[in-house]
């Protein structure tokens, strides 16, 4: 088997990776601020349960919370699991755990606005939702870039993570193939595949800083 | 008639008594400048009154409408949100340190709050907002960020923001007390035009020649209390040995 027919099976797998990569960003990054607002919430009870669950989610291997998403309706309802489940279980474990950390990052982008652009807004009546979206969001977003481009990146290699409960993305791929022809080459091209896949998410995020550069 | 009124506005951080019964009002097109050493409770006394800080007891009344009041066991309630969201148009504030929406260029941070809180016509606003640059001197910067401005910019351009909302009334906390001697008459200068317009303003300031010149009336502020209120003459020839101490380190 020659390097590109590996490359060619490879490239199969690498549209799951992307599937995930992809459906992960769009629950986590919704889910990650509302739970943001919880950490911060006015209400300790709310605070406390999302601290809970933050500690939770990132205090355990993200390999096992997978692993308690798909096994874990068999072994608490005896639900039979079907196969199709796979990979809703993979997209339910990733955004619940990336929710955490973008909770995390949001709460200290949000927390490191002045107090002045609050009352500012609050003197110009704008309403709380207003002042939250149109005056606060946008500055944060711009501070958290850096941080958020980190997670992205850890994002796209533990999209690996998937094949503990046997996705087939790119790497259960490079795994199947080294096993059968007995050759390490499966891996080197799906390494190389993963740090392409990275260069282009940190060059996408650079443009982006570029872009909000005009104002400090 | 009085535009504002502050009646016994007290005010406590913890233990701290920062504003112990202060009281002031102020007529249409009068200019107030409210004096007083550092810590005297100056800033407070702005805050409580346009609302950023909740009194602990008082009455604060903006064109007649009660904003808030005293209940039977002497607390400040405030007026229901709807009501609040009302005579906040009435006031404008112009802070120390600006306070600019720094992602919006200079004629966004005027025209913003005016269309999308007031509702009114984009065309009526904008040209609005292009006149009040022009006034500041500020014409060619109008799609400038606030990070591109000197001090005494940013200044004018939140002096022009607060005039876009059309207040009757318009506050400011120490306005150039964050600027160089150079910038701060840029601000003072600004400030003239604008009493000589008839705007009504409650300046807190450490500007003595300001307050003295443009004011129509004075209050010194010290622990909490207004230890004299007067026109400028009163005050300064005033023969309290505490506000001639204070005034002569000017």
């Amino acid at each position: 088997m020659n390097v590109v027919s590996i490359a060619s099976q490879l490239i199969g797998g690498m549209g799951v990776s992307l599937e995930i990569f992809f459906l992960t960003l769009l629950f986590a990054l919704p889910l990650g601020l509302l739970l943001s607002f919880g950490r911060m919430s006015r209400y300790g009870i709310v605070r406390t349960l999302a601290k809970i669950y933050i500690s939770i989610m990132r205090g355990t291997p993200l390999m096992l919370q997978l692993m308690v998403v798909y096994f874990g309706p068999y072994y608490l309802f005896g639900v039979r699991i079907q196969s199709s489940y796979r990979f809703t279980a993979v997209i339910i474990g990733f955004a619940l755990n990336y929710a955490a950390y973008f909770a995390e990052i949001f709460r200290s982008g949000i927390e490191s606005m002045p107090e002045g652009q609050y009352e500012a807004a609050k003197v110009l009546g704008y309403s709380k939702g207003q002042t939250f979206f149109k005056i606060i969001f946008p500055q944060v977003i711009k501070r958290i870039l850096p941080p958020v481009t980190n997670e992205i990146i850890t994002l796209v290699k533990d999209t690996s993570l998937a094949f503990v409960i046997a996705v087939g993305e790119m790497f259960t791929s490079a795994k199947a193939i080294a096993a059968a022809q007995t050759t390490m080459m499966p891996f080197v091209i799906a390494g190389i595949f993963y740090y392409l896949m990275n260069l282009l998410v940190a060059i996408l995020m650079e443009q982006i800083e570029k872009k909000l550069d005009y104002y400090r | 008639m009085n535009i504002f009124e502050c009646n016994h506005c007290q005010k406590s951080f913890g233990d701290l008594a920062v504003l112990k019964d202060v009281s002031f009002q102020i007529k249409e097109g009068e200019v107030l400048a409210i004096i007083g050493p550092s810590g005297s409770g100056k800033s407070t006394l702005l805050r409580c009154a346009t609302m950023l800080e909740k009194m602990d007891s008082g009455e604060l009344i903006y064109a007649g409408e009660k904003a808030a009041w005293n209940d039977e066991s002497g607390k400040a309630v405030y007026a229901p949100k709807n009501k609040l969201k009302q005579i906040r148009d009435y006031f404008g504030l112009v802070f120390q340190n600006f306070n600019l929406f720094p992602h919006y260029s200079v004629l966004k941070n005027i025209v913003d709050a005016p269309i999308h809180v007031q509702k009114r016509k984009k065309e009526e606003v904008y040209e609005e907002a292009r006149s009040l640059l022009e006034k500041m001197g500020l014409s060619s910067k109008e799609k400038d960020y606030p990070c591109q401005l000197s001090g005494g910019q940013k200044q004018r351009v939140s002096i022009a923001r607060a005039l876009a909302m059309n207040p009757k009334i318009l506050f400011f906390d120490e306005p150039t007390s964050a600027l160089d001697p150079e910038l701060t008459g840029e601000i003072l200068s600004v400030l003239k035009e604008l009493a000589a317009e008839h705007m009504t303003m409650v300046i807190v300031t450490h500007e003595m020649n300001f307050a003295r010149n443009v004011a129509d009336r004075i209050i010194f502020l010290e622990s909490g209390q207004i230890v004299i209120e007067g026109t400028p003459e009163e005050v300064f020839c005033s023969d309290n040995e505490r506000i001639q101490d204070f005034i002569g380190k000017f």
